[in-house]
């Protein structure tokens, strides 16, 4: 018989998480956060990582003690429900995880800095002009002498601003959207050519425009073999989706917690909201729709270590129904409280933010449908 | 049947696309079309040069200073407005106030207050909202008591827009306890500098200090200041919500919405082609356009039938809940198209005085805020679920 129970070793991550977040990570305490220019909070994040939840998030292999799809799962459901907006995903689950994936034992030293926290990472990748299109790279590495120069610009960086090193993506053979040819390199954010722009997003976290002209880096940078990183781009976005899928499902059940109780306790017309059957009817709803996300979540991270094509069909579809899910529950949780809910003091603001945003990283609920169709046909 | 325009309306469409052409300050288009924030100096310029061609008072008889349009004329007004990415005509003393002055005030309430809302020496705020009367209005609890040749007011507003330009607030205040809920309020104009008065902004989720809590500690409002009769102050708040509610269709505002999502969409890149070529994206646009193009024909039928004289009264609640949810699609698609660009959110970059360049392109910029902002429309004037609620009992009688 299947069992949908977390292993002891998750229930237990789950429950410490979660107390931590609900002891110290306060709708106030969030909008201290929310003010201060790196968008995050240091003493949170190196209190996490002794927590051992960045840890969560990578292999024994590398240092950790988890990394499978449900550890992420885990991790990020608690972060959604809390609102948590520092950057574990660019720099454990996308930067991180690409080192950890294909970095050589000098390279790989970086994960262990990770794990305890003390050095930011980002993943340099999506472009002006990529959208949500993982291989349309524009980026250029060319090779001269024993270094290679990277010339390009990458667009909404996640965490772009605060990151010691960065993971480029760039070009060295191929048309513009080929799978083949693309690279990754190791960049240290102070290298003499890059210039990054960095601003606050929208739920929160923060994001940067980078520009690489000629940036020189040893060929010993390279991560992976050259030309071959696809693959591992193509399977790294995919567990930063079923992340973003689970921190989505974390900020619809707090979402819907706020709005049973508002609807419990706010009278009009002289009885509870929750007395009218026309918004129960509504919450019933909800509850199913946060049900099938849930489903979806476990689909998509059940499903990380398969095969391509198994993967990235329960990514999409994942992604997909996560995103019209989100959008639902933001505006129906919304709706539902009225006024207050509109209001950035107000918790579920922050909440419906976040939810609807995952929607923009990654790929879309249209993008993941036709991603969806296409990769049935292949 | 005939759904075309008499030679006279054309004519009219042509006189305000010409005034248009030439009046309206680009600068003010500009940040329209832009999504920016509009301060209050913004306004004000729009509502001036308005008024000096006689035109800033749409809805009100020629007598008081107003056009004497009738409701096709505003209409085509509105359409040819936000059309030209003009900035709203704020609505507070021009269409709430000023009807209600007109039908229910004292001769001498209008001589004092009228002229004042045409050259923008008042500022009017709407004191109806609170914290315990959002969607049940009549359970107010904002109380004026009568003393002398005053009414001494005590209690709280909320969500009153805009309430931080004001300098008059119109009021709802309960001024009998023991009657029914409907039954004791009175309408009442108080002076936001009388002493007491305190104005505390709200932000909304998007940033925005739109909106804002009135508190009322002691006020003396002079009885002079009451409109109509103590106690019938709530048949003048209805009386109000029905012109609160003409244009509550916002077709004019989701023709400029469609017409910026699809320049857009022309714009943006998706697989290497413009997303607008997207068979998916274009069968989203298309389901909009398509609900838009029959609400605006609902919208023009309940107009005709203002304009034969009949007074919309349920049908309004239509128009509000499928207007609303069409504008929200096109705020919801309008962030879908900007793609990743959607995620940053440079607050400053909304607001006049704001020279950096854009991260991303411009059109990318206000469309998340926008989407999120935009959620107040299914919520406020009303909310979408008590229209549901008139429209069952008023045209369904269930």
């Amino acid at each position: 018989m299947v069992d949908f129970a977390l292993t002891e070793e998750r229930q237990m991550l789950q429950d410490t998480l979660r107390r931590y977040l609900a002891d110290r990570y306060s709708t106030e305490t969030l909008h201290g956060i929310l003010q201060e220019d790196e968008g995050y909070c240091r003493t949170v994040w190196s209190e996490l990582a002794e927590l051992g939840v960045i840890g969560a998030l990578f292999g024994e292999a590398e240092g950790g003690f988890g990394g499978a799809g449900f550890d992420l799962a885990v991790v990020f459901e608690e972060f959604g429900r809390a609102g948590v907006v520092e950057p574990f995903l660019d720099t454990a689950v996308l930067a991180g995880g690409l080192i950890a994936d294909l970095g050589s034992d000098g390279q790989k030293a970086i994960v262990d800095d990770v794990i305890a926290g003390s050095v930011q990472l980002a993943f340099a990748h999506g472009e002006p002009d990529s959208r949500y299109e993982l291989s349309r790279v524009s980026a250029k590495a060319e090779m001269r002498g024993d270094a290679f120069v990277l010339n390009g610009r990458k667009a909404v960086v996640g965490n772009g601003g605060n990151a010691q090193t960065l993971v480029v993506s760039a070009r060295s053979g191929g048309d513009v959207a080929d799978e083949a040819g693309i690279s990754l390199f190791l960049v240290p954010a102070d290298a003499p050519g890059l210039s990054r722009r960095a601003y606050p997003v929208m739920g929160g976290g923060t994001a940067a425009e980078i520009v690489l002209r000629d940036v020189e880096v040893p060929s010993n940078a390279a991560l992976g073999a050259i030309g071959e990183a696809f693959p591992a781009i193509e399977r790294r976005a995919a567990y930063a989706i079923a992340a973003l899928c689970a921190e989505a499902l974390g900020a619809m059940e707090s979402a819907k917690d706020l709005t049973v109780d508002y609807l419990r306790t706010r009278k009009q017309f002289g009885r509870p909201l929750g007395k009218f059957q026309a918004l129960q009817h509504r919450m019933a709803d909800m509850l199913v729709e946060i049900e099938q996300a849930r489903s979806a979540v476990i689909n998509a991270a059940g499903h990380l270590d398969r095969d391509r094509a198994t993967r990235e069909r329960q990514v999409s579809a994942a992604k997909n129904l996560i995103g019209r899910v989100g959008r639902l529950v933001a505006e129906e949780t919304i709706q539902m409280h009225g006024g207050i809910g509109m209001t950035q003091e107000y918790g579920l603001a922050h909440l419906a933010k976040r939810m609807v945003m995952v929607d923009h990283r990654f790929g879309d609920t249209d993008h993941h449908l036709e991603r969806f169709i296409a990769l049935a046909r292949v | 049947m005939d759904l075309n325009y008499t030679a006279e309306e054309t004519a009219f469409r042509q006189e305000v696309r010409d005034f248009l052409a030439e009046h309206l300050p680009e600068r003010l288009s500009e940040k329209v079309r832009l999504g920016k924030r509009l301060s209050k100096a913004d306004h004000e310029e729009w509502h001036a040069v308005l008024n000096a061609r006689g035109w800033l008072a749409g809805n009100w008889p020629a007598e008081f200073g107003g056009t004497g349009w009738n409701a096709v004329q505003r209409h085509i007004f509105e359409e040819e407005t936000t059309l030209a990415n003009a900035p709203r005509i704020v609505p507070f003393g021009l269409t709430m106030l000023g009807p209600v002055l007109q039908k229910f005030g004292s001769k001498e309430q209008q001589d004092r207050f009228l002229p004042k809302i045409l050259n923008g020496e008042h500022w009017w705020c709407q004191g109806y909202s609170e914290p315990g009367a959002g969607s049940d209005l009549a359970s107010l609890k904002t109380h004026a008591v009568r003393d002398g040749d005053d009414y001494i007011v005590n209690g709280q507003k909320t969500w009153t827009t805009l309430g931080q330009h004001a300098n008059w607030i119109f009021c709802l205040v309960r001024t009998d306890a023991e009657a029914k809920p409907q039954e004791g309020i009175s309408f009442l104009l108080i002076d936001m500098n009388s002493p007491g008065v305190e104005v505390r902004p709200i932000v909304l989720l998007e940033g925005t200090p739109e909106v804002n809590e009135v508190f009322f500690d002691d006020v003396r409002v002079p009885a002079a200041n009451l409109v109509g009769t103590e106690n019938e102050g709530w048949t003048y708040a209805k009386y109000l919500l029905t012109h609160e509610r003409t244009n509550i269709a916002g077709v004019g505002f989701s023709n400029a919405g469609l017409a910026n999502l699809k320049r857009i969409a022309r714009q943006e890149q998706s697989g290497g082609r413009p997303l607008i070529d997207n068979p998916h994206f274009a069968a989203r646009m298309a389901q909009i356009e398509i609900d838009l193009m029959a609400m605006a024909t609902t919208n023009l039928r309940v107009i005709a039938k203002a304009a034969a004289g009949q007074a919309p009264g349920a049908e309004s609640s239509m128009l509000k809940i499928k207007g609303t949810a069409i504008r929200q699609e096109i705020n919801d698609l309008t962030r879908r198209a900007v793609g990743p660009y959607a995620m940053p959110f440079v607050s400053e970059a909304l607001d006049e005085g704001y020279n950096e360049e854009p991260v991303g392109p411009d059109y990318a910029t206000p469309a998340a805020p926008q989407y999120f902002n935009n959620r107040k429309l299914s919520i406020f004037g009303g909310s979408n679920e008590v229209q549901r609620t008139i429209i069952s009992k008023a045209i369904l009688e269930l």
